[in-house]
């Protein structure tokens, strides 16, 4: 049977977090199909087509998928679902809200958040804020799955040319409205896919003096993130939250600034390739997951690292 | 209106876990246990709502073992009306939790049922979703700010792109984000009185739902530990490191 993994989408683009669960995916079973729900998403279907290690899209367009609402995306996929062994998305807010509800109706428990394939069974994951990995086995028939992002590449985009099937609407709910969403906007880099993070925590004391971030974030071309601490205080909004309730992120270089470490933030980061600590308190936790410690007043050290990042020739970008 | 909210006990959050030797599971004897934190979220977003005259009752409910009782009586310390306790030994899944609460729905018919958007010991994020999806109930999950209308609620919901805002028709399942308000602590007098507020007891085999688990834990290890890093002197030593060491700038 094949595999069928539920696209994220904003009608225009693929999210790219659907790249890496289709990496995923396919360490489950290689014929895989990808569901694509969505409004006037032609384009979006055709770009899923030309990722190789896409077998068939699967494409429902209808105005009431013009916002993703988890009730009628399950709708969507219950049409479909008899037909595969294993049904998979990404484990973000998108995935996060609507693979349990499919599952239910499915009668099936969901392995969630997994960060390894060991069989089309088996998966690794992490529990209590990844302080312990569990390799948990699915005895159920069918399997309803979410992908932590980043513990998959991304899937390669071009050179495939899977066939597009148009399918019918399934109904849609009333009881739910989508009414607005308000996108931060930013030429940054997102926090999930950075290849640079810098996190700023409450050391920073207020959200002004989050300017010390953003200077060294340009300079980086870096993704900004925060700890809870500085998104509870208001300093920063949370979509910049790194942690067991915000963004796991894995760049190749996370930055933490005036973070004390809590097990919720280190949850979110410790998986990154070379981590940097800056705080003034030797004692924090975070130097404990950290490659490069550096016990400093912030204000002193950022303005100085900016310094030094600019006396450089060449930066990697 | 009645609000039911669920609340779960797990090991408190600050405390460093423990892997059990034989890769059976983590250390739980002798450790402190607490209310999930976003279940206080819930319980304390229900008083609130309470408080302005919106709500009538509050029930809180627990599935667990005997000591699960313990966050029902701290749900009745800060606020809820009354409790209810389903007794279950052993590890029950969110599949089996969100079958036993739509028993409990049925049998309370309440306008509202919140809880937390994840439990901070399985992170599996999935009872409120699955709860919803039993009922065909609408879902409002990871709730950063509710409003209370007639008959239906405006909630803004944290979503990785920034904040999303939907209008659900009640009766509805809102799952709550740690930024929806702040608990309060109980107070000693309120502490006192929770202790004469009845809660109900009822075996989970009594409701008539297969809590087997489906998915077999064959093993609970470590995550594998990073390598201990170094503490630089200086900014200028911190950015050669990176820049001739790690090459990561």
């Amino acid at each position: 049977m094949s595999v069928l993994l539920i696209a994220e989408h904003n009608n225009k683009e693929v999210k790219p977090f659907t790249l890496n669960a289709i990496t995923a995916a396919s360490q489950i079973d290689q014929d895989l199909h990808v569901l694509l729900i969505g409004s006037k998403a032609d384009d979006v279907a055709k770009s899923l087509s030309e990722v190789p290690l896409v077998k068939k899209v699967l494409h429902v367009d209808h105005e009431i998928y013009e916002n993703y609402i988890a009730e009628n995306y399950t709708a969507a996929i219950l049409k479909h679902a008899d037909k595969y062994s294993h049904i998979i998305c990404s484990a973000n807010t998108f995935g996060k809200n609507l693979m349990p509800r499919v599952a239910a109706l499915l009668d099936i428990s969901q392995v969630s958040d997994i960060i390894k394939v060991i069989s089309p069974d088996t998966f690794l994951r992490p529990i209590y804020a990844g302080n312990a990995f569990a390799t948990v086995k699915s005895n159920d028939e069918k399997k309803c799955i979410t992908i932590r992002p980043t513990s998959f590449e991304a899937a390669e985009t071009t050179g495939g040319s899977a066939e597009i099937e148009k399918i019918d609407a399934a109904d849609q709910t009333e009881n739910t409205k989508f009414i607005n969403r308000e996108e931060i906007k930013s030429d940054r880099p997102e926090l999930g896919t950075a290849r640079i993070v810098i996190s700023g925590g409450r050391g920073l004391q207020n959200g002004e003096n989050f300017k010390l971030i953003t200077d060294v974030a340009d300079k980086l071309n870096a993704a900004i993130g925060a700890s809870r601490a500085a998104v509870d205080a208001g300093y920063i909004t949370n979509e910049h939250q790194v942690g067991q309730t915000g963004k796991v992120v894995v760049p190749d270089l996370y930055i933490a600034v005036g973070i004390s470490g809590a097990i919720q933030h280190l949850a979110g980061m410790k998986e990154s390739k070379v981590i940097v600590a800056i705080n003034k308190d030797g004692e924090a936790p975070i130097f404990s997951v950290a490659d490069y410690g550096l016990e400093a007043d912030l204000f002193e050290a950022l303005p100085q690292f900016l310094e030094e990042l600019n006396k450089l020739n060449t930066i990697q970008k | 209106m009645k609000i039911l909210v669920a609340v779960k006990r797990v090991i408190d959050y600050n405390v460093q876990i423990r892997v059990k030797e034989d890769g059976s599971g983590v250390v739980t004897d002798n450790v402190k246990m607490s209310t999930n934190p976003p279940d206080d979220n819930a319980i304390e977003e229900a008083v609130k709502i309470k408080e302005t005259g919106k709500a009538t009752e509050i029930i809180a409910v627990t599935v667990g073992e005997e000591k699960a009782q313990e966050t029902v009586r701290k749900a009745l310390a800060v606020g809820a009306d009354r409790g209810i306790h389903v007794k279950v030994d052993g590890i029950i899944e969110p599949l089996a939790v969100s079958k036993i609460l739509k028993k409990i729905v049925e049998k309370e018919n309440p306008d509202l049922v919140f809880m937390g958007k994840q439990a901070i010991d399985d992170d599996c994020n999935q009872t409120g979703q699955m709860l919803a999806a039993h009922l065909n109930w609408p879902q409002a999950t990871f709730a950063s700010k509710i409003e209370v209308n007639d008959k239906s609620l405006q909630v803004t919901r944290e979503v990785d792109e920034g904040l999303e805002t939907i209008e659900v028709n009640t009766p509805a399942i809102v799952t709550c984000d740690l930024r929806l308000n702040e608990p309060r602590y109980a107070s000693l007098p309120n502490i006192m009185k929770a202790k004469k507020k009845p809660i109900e007891q009822i075996n989970a085999s009594d409701l008539g739902v297969d809590t087997n688990p489906r998915i077999e834990h064959i093993k609970i290890e470590e995550p594998p530990k990073r390598k201990a890093g170094i503490k630089v002197a200086s900014v200028e030593e911190l950015v050669q490191k990176l820049k001739n060491e790690a090459k990561v700038i």
